[in-house]
Formats: C-alpha cells, structure tokens, sequence
C-alpha cells in the first residue's frame, strides 16, 4: 500500500451572502496517495475550485479536517502554515491574472526562494537556481527579463508551473491549468506536467471541467455535483462503468472527435439548482431521469461498490441490496 | 439560382496598427451550400473569427481593413453594397452568434425587446405584432414566453445563450454564423445548446458556419470542414473525408493533441512551437516552422491548392509532389 499523502474529511465551506448561506463545499472527504494524480471534474460552481483552496487553506474551512502527511493542518497558525507550504503549492487557471505584471520572469520564480529564505536576494546561487527551474519547464533563457504581457499564454503557464516547482514541493493543486490554452499548447503543459511528475515524484490535485484532459492525466477521478462528491473511481473504470446519473449524463454530454462513434446522448434536463440554503436530498434529484421519493428527502452517502469506486445514489444502492 | 450561398474568393484582412500590419487573413476561399453546416477550425489568432466579421462587413475599420476579394452571398458580392443595403442584410439573411452570451445581449433592454428589435425592422411588423413573434421565438428555443419581460442578468449563461440564438434566428435568415457558441458553457449546457441549433437548423433549412476550436463539435455539427492556420484554410473537406483521412501535418497534429476518451494514450503528440507572430508570417508555408516534415523548400515555395480527391483540398507541398513525407501520413 503506497504511502497516503493528504486526507480530507468532512470538508465544509459556507459562504454567507445576502441570500443566505451558500454552501460551495458540503462534505467531502477523500484520501490521496503519495504519487497519485486525482482529477477532479465537475461543472462551474459545483465547488471543486474551493476545495482546493480550502485544502491549502488559503480559504479558511468552516468545518472539517485536512491532514497532510499524518499532520492535521487545519488547525496550524499563519507561521506554521507558511512553512507548510513549502510542500504544498498552487497552479492557477488563468495565466494572465495569476503573475504580477510588474515583475519579470526571473523575479516572479525567484520571488518563493526569497519569501521562504531558502537563497539570499541577488545572488549567484539565485540565478542559477532561477534558470534550473526555467530549463525544467522549458523556458528558453533568454526571457529571463521579459515581463508576463510580452508572452503568450503557454509560456505564462509555464512561469506559473516554474513558481510553483520553486520550492521542491510535494503536493500541487492545479486548477484548471490548460484550460486557457489552445490545443496544440495545452498538449505541450500536459506533457509537460506528467513528465515534471515522474521526474520529481509530485502529487496532483488537478481540479478542471474537462473531462478528457481528467481522463488522459488522473489515476483517479472524482465527481463533484454542488458541493459534493457524487461518484469517485479509478480513471479507466469510471469511464467504463460509470454508476451516478449525473457522471453518465456528464460523460455523454462531451463531444467526441470521432465519427465513428455515435453515442446515446443522455440530455439532461433545467441547469444547477442554487447553492444557496439547499433543501434536504440528493443535490442532483432536480434533473436526475431516476429520482425517487427518498432522493428528496435524504441525502445520499459516497459507499464503495467494489474496484475503489464509490458513488453517492440511492438507485445504485438499491440495485446492489436487490 | 445558384447551389451555393456563400463564395468567399481570396480573401485579405489586415488589421493595421502602430506595432505593424497583422495580416489576419490571407487569401481565403470557401464556398457553403445552402442548408449546409461549415466548420470552421483552428487555433486564436488563425482568422476565423475576423473571416466572420468580414463577412458581414463589421471588421472594425480602424484599424481593420479588408484589403482585396470577394465575398458573394446570394449572388451579391457583399464587399460592393453600400453600408444602408448592409444593414437590411445583417440581423436579417445573414446573422451571428457571438461566444460570449455575458456580453452580447443589452443590459438596459428586456430580452423580448431586443428579439422584437430586429423583427420590427427588418419584416415590417408593428410593435405589438413584433412582439408577439419574440414570444414565440423565446417558445421555440425553450423559454417561457413570460420571461420576456425580464433582463439579461435575471437569466443564467445557458439561458442567455438561448437568447441569442433566438434573436439571430428571428428573421430566419439564409446564413448563420455561430462563433464558438458553446465555448462559455458547461458541457451538460453545451449539448443542450448544440442540439437545439441542430434542431433549429432542419427545420429552418438555415446554412451555417460554425466557428470553433473542438473537433469533437464538429464531429457532431458538420457536413464540411476549413480548417484555418495563419489567416488561410490548409485544409478542406467533408467531414468524413477530414476525420478519416485527414492530410495537412497541422491538422494531424490537431488530432494528436487532444486527450482520448476511447483510447489510451500515454503522451500526447502535442505540434511543437507556436503559432506565429501574424504581424511577421513566416516566409514560403506559414506551417513550416512548426511542421516535422519541413524541408528547405517550404520557406521559400507557398504550396497551391491540391486535390486529394473531390471535395478535398489540402496546401502542403507532400501533396504536390514537391517534397516527401518523412512519415508515412
């Protein structure tokens, strides 16, 4: 059994606004082990952004706990929790609004080794540590002046991912990190961070929308649905034998680049239900083709089925006890 | 009267500004039937969106100049009318859907208001009878008809898009265009939208040019496919021609950079570098710096047409006879 590297449990997050308490995470937990990539897909609003900043608490949770390496950290004082994140670090989704504009590439990746003491500022040993991490990312040297407007969009991200490698973390949170790219480049981040992965022997949290980027890069995958998980499984069985009817809807909703494959398309009807004050029940009963009473009345837990897949459905659990 | 509705002829779109002249597009030609659905694929900044705008002669000018072709639609070269027979076309026989449903609607105006607008205009209804046609426009794409008293911000993205096909749809045009319509969408919405403007377009009969960057769109929309680099269509075909046999180095490296769903692929075959610089286009074939069968011919000789077979048409020298592959393709 591989070494666990980060445990969730009972994560909430509630944000009060002037409509009530909007409830963006409602319970989660999961465990991830060291040198796992765990995809997590789930459409806009559904919470899976938040987790991730509640994870590396830079949202504070409202309930619940994080433990990382064994350690609970939900718990750390802001001294504490800088040295932690050392080891835990953040890719963000928007190249363009995640680097400070007036700072140059060398400044933006020098600037964690400075915050975190690790090399004096505006020294020798800074410099080639800067280009070290320029080279493993594929940035040619010669933009180590350049500043974030002057490039494009690929080789911003790939400044960002260089920020975030700065420290030698061990655990990465990457949100949505190609989805601001065009095809061609976000082929090359993907490649790109798998490789770094190997290489280094990271973790990811890869937090994103789309699911065959999540396919291609996860060794597991969970679904999130407003606030919760509904469906969490290993990446090739998900994709066979999804369980939750949302997952189902979700996986026929993607258009295929194929034309050989026509598939059975599941619409889905209405769109997300508020977050706001939710009633009681199942989140996705609203749209769901399946719903019974009892999904509007209780909610669902995430129970194993077998093969490390866990869903959240009444319709499954019934069909398993019969 | 002929088959096609739209023949657009050698094309050139420069945007002129103080940095240099970005050639946007550059000697494109395209022809659509009627009734038929165009992909239009490539990468930002490959001239599909200007290609749009050009059409319906709202590249803004300045700093945007079309600097020569043609673009017949109906038989008319648009490119010739004079700006008030423009109007009476756009909205009307020709009309648009933007990506960003946020920004395309009026925020001041009701939703049934700004799809009255265009029908009190172009048919020459009253008010009230206008009106009553935006009622049922906003029935058709699955709206209640009394939502058409509230605003934009009163309705979600997915809503808001449906907006917006309906006021393009209002004056059932001859020509649709739709850039990236579902790009802001979540995928559950995205396939509500795509199945509605499916629907929407054989029961209109409606041609259409669908401008995206997911080949898995078009595998589902399309009938023909452009596929655009650097302001030029490098490749055309049918649908199954494209998905089949594609055979333009960049749209294989297209299809080799998209994660699988059906197969699995341990790395992706991502086209290596960049798309170029539009203000300083590479000499010869705007493709060779990127392509892994480049050889020192293709900076200097810009590939013709070729035919592959009817209805396919690719611009690459391998196809010419010019150069070898170094793989088989």
């Amino acid at each position: 059994m591989a070494e666990s590297i980060l445990k969730v449990k009972g994560i909430k997050k509630y944000f009060s606004t002037p409509k009530g308490m909007l409830h963006a995470v409602d319970g989660v937990d999961f465990e991830m082990e060291k040198g796992e990539t765990l995809g997590l897909v789930g459409e806009s609003g559904c919470g899976k952004s938040t987790i991730g900043r509640v994870i590396l608490r830079l949202l504070e949770p409202t309930e619940g706990e994080i433990y990382f390496e064994d350690k609970n950290i939900s718990q750390l004082n802001k001294k504490e929790m800088i040295k932690l994140r050392r080891d835990m670090q953040i890719i963000f989704q928007d190249p363009f609004s995640s680097l400070n504009p007036r700072l140059s590439v060398s400044e933006i990746i020098a600037e964690p080794l400075i915050i975190h003491n690790i090399v004096k500022k505006k020294n020798s040993e800074l410099e080639k540590e800067v280009l070290r991490l320029m080279d493993l990312v594929g940035l040619a040297k010669r933009l180590v002046n350049a500043y974030p407007h002057e490039l494009d969009g690929g080789r911003r991200q790939r400044i960002g991912i260089a920020r975030a490698l700065a420290l030698r973390p061990k655990f990465i949170v990457a949100d949505e990190p190609v989805s601001a790219l065009d095809v061609s480049i976000q082929a090359q981040i993907l490649n790109l961070l798998q490789d770094l992965q190997e290489e280094l022997g990271l973790t990811y949290l890869f937090i994103t929308h789309d699911l065959s980027v999540v396919k291609h890069i996860s060794d597991n995958i969970a679904v999130m649905y407003l606030g919760k998980l509904v469906e969490k499984a290993p990446a090739d069985e998900l994709f066979r034998n999804s369980l939750h009817p949302y997952t189902q809807a979700l996986l026929s909703a993607i258009p295929v680049p194929s034309i050989k494959s026509k598939r059975e398309r599941i619409i889905l009807k209405g769109e997300i239900t508020s977050p706001i004050d939710p009633k009681p029940g199942c989140r996705f009963a609203a749209r769901c083709n399946y719903a019974m009473d009892r999904c509007f009345k209780e909610d669902p837990e995430l129970t194993e089925v077998g093969n490390n897949h866990l869903v959240a459905c009444f319709l499954v659990e019934e069909k398993a006890n019969n | 009267m002929s088959d096609n509705i739209l023949e657009i002829k050698d094309l050139v779109v420069h945007y002129i500004t103080d940095e240099g002249v970005v050639e946007a597009v550059n000697g494109l030609n395209m022809t659509l039937k009627r009734g038929e659905t165009l992909g239009l694929v490539g990468e930002t900044g490959a001239g599909k969106t200007t290609t749009a705008l050009s059409i319906l002669r709202l590249v803004p000018n300045p700093p945007g100049k079309i600097i020569s072709g043609e673009i017949h639609f109906d038989g008319e070269n648009l490119l010739e009318l004079s700006e008030e027979e423009m109007r009476s076309i756009r909205g009307n026989k020709i009309s648009m859907i933007f990506q960003d449903p946020m920004t395309s609607l009026n925020p001041v105006m009701t939703v049934g208001e700004q799809i009255a607008e265009g029908i009190e205009i172009h048919q020459g209804l009253s008010t009230d009878e206008a009106m009553e046609k935006a009622h049922e426009m906003l029935e058709l794409v699955g709206i209640p008809r009394e939502r058409a008293i509230d605003y934009p911000h009163q309705f979600s993205g997915g809503m808001k898009q449906r907006v917006v096909i309906a006021i393009a749809l209002a004056c059932n045009p001859s020509l649709l265009i739709a850039d990236e319509p579902t790009t802001a969408l979540d995928v559950t919405i995205q396939a509500q939208v795509l199945e509605l403007m499916r629907n929407l377009r054989e029961e209109f009969n409606t041609a259409m040019i669908l401008i995206t960057h997911d080949l898995g769109i078009v595998a589902e929309t399309c009938d023909k496919v452009a596929v655009m680099y650097a302001g030029e269509v490098i490749e055309y075909a049918t649908l199954e021609q494209l998905f089949e046999n594609p055979k333009h180095p960049y749209t294989i490296g297209l299809f080799g950079s998209i994660p699988s769903l059906e197969h699995d692929v341990e790395r992706l075959k991502p086209i290596k570098g960049l798309m170029p610089d539009p203000t300083n286009l590479p000499s010869g074939c705007p493709f060779h710096p990127r392509c892994s069968h480049a050889q020192d011919i293709c900076k200097e000789r810009k590939p013709i047409v070729t035919n592959i077979e009817e209805g396919h048409m690719v611009k690459c020298l391998i196809y010419e006879g010019v150069i070898e592959a170094k793989e088989v393709l």
